[in-house]
């Protein structure tokens, strides 16, 4: 069946489908050949899915890199930081998750999307233009990591609306800040224009900087050709 | 007392391999991870780091000994190995990785052999002392310890 499944790892935090109750805004959930092992489903989550209007405190992130390492690297980061995560190889494989191409029909309700810049075929640029293109995912924040501080990728991964632009190898204190980009629906409007604007302000004052001013910058004259 | 004989040869060991270089503080972050609910983590970014870098050494060997030599290729290769040992805080590895970088960049065929094969010295090196690391965590924790907390 899906070839997907070999490379689409599934957090385990995940209910088995038979604890679903009515499928609500949170998520629907139709796993196929799903590599879910076993899992207890916490009192929170069972909430979200059962009675809609709850506050859905779990965050879902997508984690995007084609290298086997950075993604149990950031899927152990994400979790660590009590996100629920799902870790792609692909820029293609995300917008299967995301549900753009659709073809198994997996919907997710994804909050944030993390993806890294370098991947063959699409890169993570692509992928961020693609998701603004949607309108449907238009709102999901994204975030671009990279190995290397080039200017000018930077800053067309921040003109193109990636919220911020983290340089590798990606730290706890990274992944924590995370949270700041992702707001409750209601405030969405809100929250990512002044983070917007946040961003642009930081980069324009901080030449090169990344966003976060605590980490060296890596002066890089290579630049690699994605 | 075993055990404390033990952790005394793990934070040696431990301490060593950060000031000869060997490891940056990534590999601290890596430490940090590994918890109750990630007991293995360390282990198993180890075992991904060898075969993926394998992986990569196999595909470095073969595309300089393929004529003529595609050094996009193999900068991208390099690359990908940059990143991984990043990633894990090979300090050392990486360090070839970026020289590698300059040879393929300026499509020096001398330079790039030379790297290669100080990056697999290296790599063989840096592995077997996370072997080692990893051995002495065992050890420990099957006599009873548990793991020294790194500063």
């Amino acid at each position: 069946m899906a070839s997907i499944n070999e490379e689409f790892e599934v957090s385990k935090a995940f209910p088995p489908l038979e604890d679903l109750g009515r499928s609500g805004p949170c998520a629907t959930m139709f796993l196929e050949n799903s590599e879910v092992t076993s899992h207890t489903v916490t009192k929170s989550h069972q909430e979200a899915f059962v009675n809609p209007t709850s506050e859905v405190t779990e965050v879902h992130v997508l984690a995007v890199d084609d290298s086997v390492l950075d993604r149990k690297m950031i899927e152990t980061l994400l979790r660590n930081s009590s996100y629920k995560v799902t870790t792609v190889d692909s820029g293609d494989k995300a917008l299967e998750v995301l549900g753009i191409e659709g073809s198994l029909g997996l919907q997710f309700n994804i909050s944030l999307i993390i993806t890294d810049y370098c991947m063959p075929g699409m890169t993570g640029y692509d992928l961020l233009k693609r998701v603004k293109e949607t309108s449907a995912l238009k709102e999901i924040p994204v975030v671009i990591m990279s190995s290397e501080n080039v200017p000018n990728r930077i800053q067309r991964c921040l003109e193109e609306g990636a919220k911020e632009f983290i340089m590798k190898p990606v730290k706890l204190t990274d992944v924590e800040r995370l949270k700041l980009h992702i707001s409750s629906p209601q405030m969405s409007c809100h929250v990512d224009q002044s983070s917007k604007l946040c961003n642009k302000r930081k980069f324009a004052s901080e030449g090169c900087e990344t966003q976060n001013t605590g980490r060296r910058t890596r002066p890089s004259g290579l630049t690699v050709v994605a | 007392m075993e055990v404390l004989r033990l952790q005394q040869q793990l934070i040696e060991l431990t301490n060593s391999l950060f000031q000869e270089g060997f490891l940056d503080d990534q590999f601290t972050q890596l430490q940090m991870l590994q918890d109750a609910n990630n007991p293995d983590f360390i282990q198993e970014v180890v075992t991904l780091f060898a075969e993926d870098s394998e992986r990569i050494l196999a595909e470095l060997t073969k595309t300089l000994e393929t004529e003529p030599i595609d050094f996009k290729r193999i900068d991208a290769y390099v690359h990908q190995f940059k990143g991984s040992s990043s990633s894990i805080g090979a300090q050392r590895v990486k360090a070839v990785c970026v020289d590698f970088r300059a040879y393929a960049e300026t499509e020096n065929r001398e330079g790039c052999c030379q790297a290669l094969q100080q990056i697999k010295q290296e790599f063989f090196l840096i592995k077997s002392k996370l072997e080692a690391l990893l051995q002495l965590e065992q050890q420990i924790l099957a006599a009873g310890g548990s793991l020294p907390v790194m500063e």
